[in-house]
């Protein structure tokens, strides 16, 4: 009897909590909405109609906007977009981290000012720092003119308007999105484990590899998953160093609509640059799981 | 004057305020009196107001009201909408053949196709020019001291002009430079041998340090001295000229270029615009122009007229004197081919 009733009263209070659990969802969700239709509105709508537009062709619904980029000339555009991507991105992460590893073993103040230094370029804006590379690298710039004067060199170094040009300009813009976010996983790495591996008689080198490392690598992998997908849909900066010998898929968009004029012709490319980087968020995602970088404590 | 016809334009706009409420009929005569004209943005639109649309304006009593177009996908979208706001529209040469090869356009009387001294090639069934620039060999005059290059064939001979080049990131120019650096007599051109371009594209490639993507990156890879020699458009080279850059720049071979007047299919104003048309192709009204912007007038005559000075119109690409020099870009050609052959450009650029 007893039991029964108290069966009863569990059972009671089990459909209230979870009401009010539901009540509270609903209301968490209620103050998100106005987010959410923001995003709605101007993301998901518009991307929805221009994919589209891209089966859309002057008769009606088409796939030729999607046969034309079966030529080699968009196969070459693409090969060359990741090659780019991957180039900066490695790049990034061999600059990127020892400077994170330093800032991180900082005091407080003295990492404070590095990071300063670090999100300083964000101050200018990218077409600036793009321009102020063409100055740097040029033919008559600072580089080759000091080399020159120095006799270090006879011939001017083409270092701009092609890959390398292009190369430098984005480490230079993607450089901080990689450092911030090792910064604040290696951060989180307690020295206590340092010294741990130490005071069992790791030497310092095989202390940071098999200890320190280790534990950074939810840091270096949003660091490469931000920066890989950034460069990969990167136009001002190749348009502007690459001299047009460096053809980035965001290149072949503008020129879609420059050649075709038609925006289904255009948002065939961005659909497949769109399920590309789907595609490669997917495939890390698989390998080192991506749900274990955002429910990371 | 233009206070007279501001009032002027007042009087109509309060007519047409008062009319639907009297006669539903005289609105349709009372909205003639506005005619919207789309066109490049920025001192370009700025000379054309000076130069032409105020003399319209005052021929016709009415007013012109100015939109800024960026190129065909505009046009395209005003007809598609099947009532167009825009009148009159600018647009380059081969946007205009593409427009009408599209059926996008209202022909155009065969009174303005006759009007005298502007040639054949610069006009379609649809599509009337109305300015001229060019694409033009220039140098860098302090790398080249005692021979000057004089033809295309000297931006491919890198035994006497050796250095860097910059051509246009497009297939358009640089085929036609190409084929005439081959040997190719420049009446003989269209259409183009394309195999025959691309595989003398193919020898100074190397050299091409910057395939140029905007009028404004030819000028400055040429100032900077990335460059010595460039395919570059009359007006940007001489603005660095004027700056006092050592550039030098010939008219000989130049690939003439047109921009012109199109009136979009369905615009409820066509007769009107025709009309304003007809006023801006006439060679005093055309020979404005020079005045007012760095570039010809599409009307030979203009040149007849007294208007533009000696010395102007040496630096015009359409004047006389220059024009014999050079050919007139077949847009009719580019209409037909431009997507394959940019698809091929950007293979041959990337391999």
């Amino acid at each position: 009897m007893t039991m029964a009733h108290s069966e009863a009263g569990t059972d009671l209070n089990a459909t209230a909590l979870e009401r009010s659990a539901r009540n509270e969802q609903l209301r968490l969700l209620s103050l998100c909405a106005p987010a959410l239709l923001l995003i709605g509105i101007v993301a998901l709508a518009p991307m929805g109609w221009l994919s589209g537009l891209s089966f859309v062709g002057k008769d009606g619904l088409t796939f030729a906007n999607y046969e034309r980029l079966l030529h080699p000339s968009y196969q070459l555009t693409l090969m060359s977009t990741f090659q780019l991507a991957f180039v900066v991105t490695a790049i990034c992460l061999a600059l990127g981290y020892p400077l994170a590893y330093l800032t991180a073993q900082m005091r407080p103040r003295a990492a404070g000012l590095v990071l300063l230094c670090v999100l300083f370029p964000f101050w200018t804006s990218l077409l600036v720092r793009t321009y102020a590379w063409l100055v740097i690298l040029q033919r008559k710039g600072i580089v080759n003119t000091w080399l020159e004067n120095l006799g270090l060199i006879d011939e001017p170094l083409r270092l701009v308007y092609n890959f390398t040009g292009t190369t430098i300009g984005m480490v230079h813009v993607m450089l901080p999105f990689m450092v911030l976010p090792l910064y604040a996983a290696m951060k989180s790495i307690s020295p206590d484990y340092l010294q741990a591996a130490a005071s069992l008689g790791a030497p310092p080198v095989k202390a940071f590899w098999q200890v320190f490392v280790p534990q950074s690598i939810p840091g270096v992998i949003a660091g490469l998953i931000v920066v890989f997908v950034l460069s990969l849909g990167f136009y001002v900066t190749p348009a502007l160093l690459g001299g047009g010998k460096v053809m980035m898929w965001s290149m072949q968009v503008e020129r879609a609509m420059e050649v075709y004029a038609d925006w289904g012709a255009a948002s065939a490319l961005g659909v497949v640059l769109l399920v590309m980087t789907i595609g490669v968020l997917w495939l890390i995602s698989r390998l080192v799981g991506i749900g274990s970088l955002i429910e990371r404590d | 004057m233009k206070h007279l016809t501001r009032r002027k334009a007042l009087a109509v706009g309060a007519g047409a305020l008062a009319a639907p409420a009297v006669i539903g009929s005289t609105s349709a005569l009372a909205q003639q009196q506005t005619l919207t004209i789309s066109s490049w943005g920025g001192a370009y639109r700025k000379a054309q107001r000076q130069a032409w649309f105020d003399v319209v304006e005052k021929e016709l009593g009415i007013t012109i009201k100015e939109e800024t177009t960026s190129g065909i996908a505009d046009v395209r979208a005003q007809v598609a909408s099947g009532r167009p706001t825009w009148d009159l529209v600018q647009q380059g040469n081969y946007g205009g053949a593409i427009l009408e090869k599209e059926g996008k356009l209202e022909k155009l009387d065969p009174a303005i196709l006759k009007i005298e001294g502007i040639p054949a090639s610069m006009k379609g069934e649809a599509w009337i020019s109305n300015l001229v620039y060019a694409a033009t060999l220039a140098w860098n005059d302090a790398k080249y001291k005692d021979k000057k290059p004089e033809k295309w064939a000297d931006m491919w001979d890198l035994k006497s002009f050796p250095g860097s080049r910059t051509m246009r990131r497009s297939p358009v120019y640089n085929l036609e430079a190409a084929l005439i650096a081959d040997g190719v007599p420049m009446d003989k051109l269209y259409p183009l041998d394309t195999e025959r371009a691309f595989k003398k594209l193919k020898e100074i490639k190397r050299n091409v340090a910057v395939w140029w993507a905007s009028g404004a990156q030819s000028a400055q890879v040429l100032k900077d001295g990335d460059v010595d020699m460039a395919l570059i458009w009359n007006g940007r080279a001489q603005d660095l000229m004027k700056d006092g850059a050592k550039v030098g720049l010939t008219f000989n071979q130049q690939i003439l270029l047109t921009d012109c007047w199109i009136i979009p299919k369905g615009s409820p104003k066509k007769d009107l615009a025709m009309k304003a048309i007809e006023i801006m192709s006439r060679p005093e009204v055309q020979a404005r122009i020079a005045l007012y912007i760095n570039y010809g007038p599409a009307n030979a005559k203009a040149f007849d007229t007294g208007v533009i000075k000696p010395e102007i119109a040496a630096a015009l690409p359409s004047s006389p004197e220059n024009a014999k020099k050079g050919f007139v870009l077949d847009a009719n050609y580019w209409a037909a081919n431009l997507d394959k052959l940019t698809e091929k450009f950007d293979l041959f650029t990337q391999e």
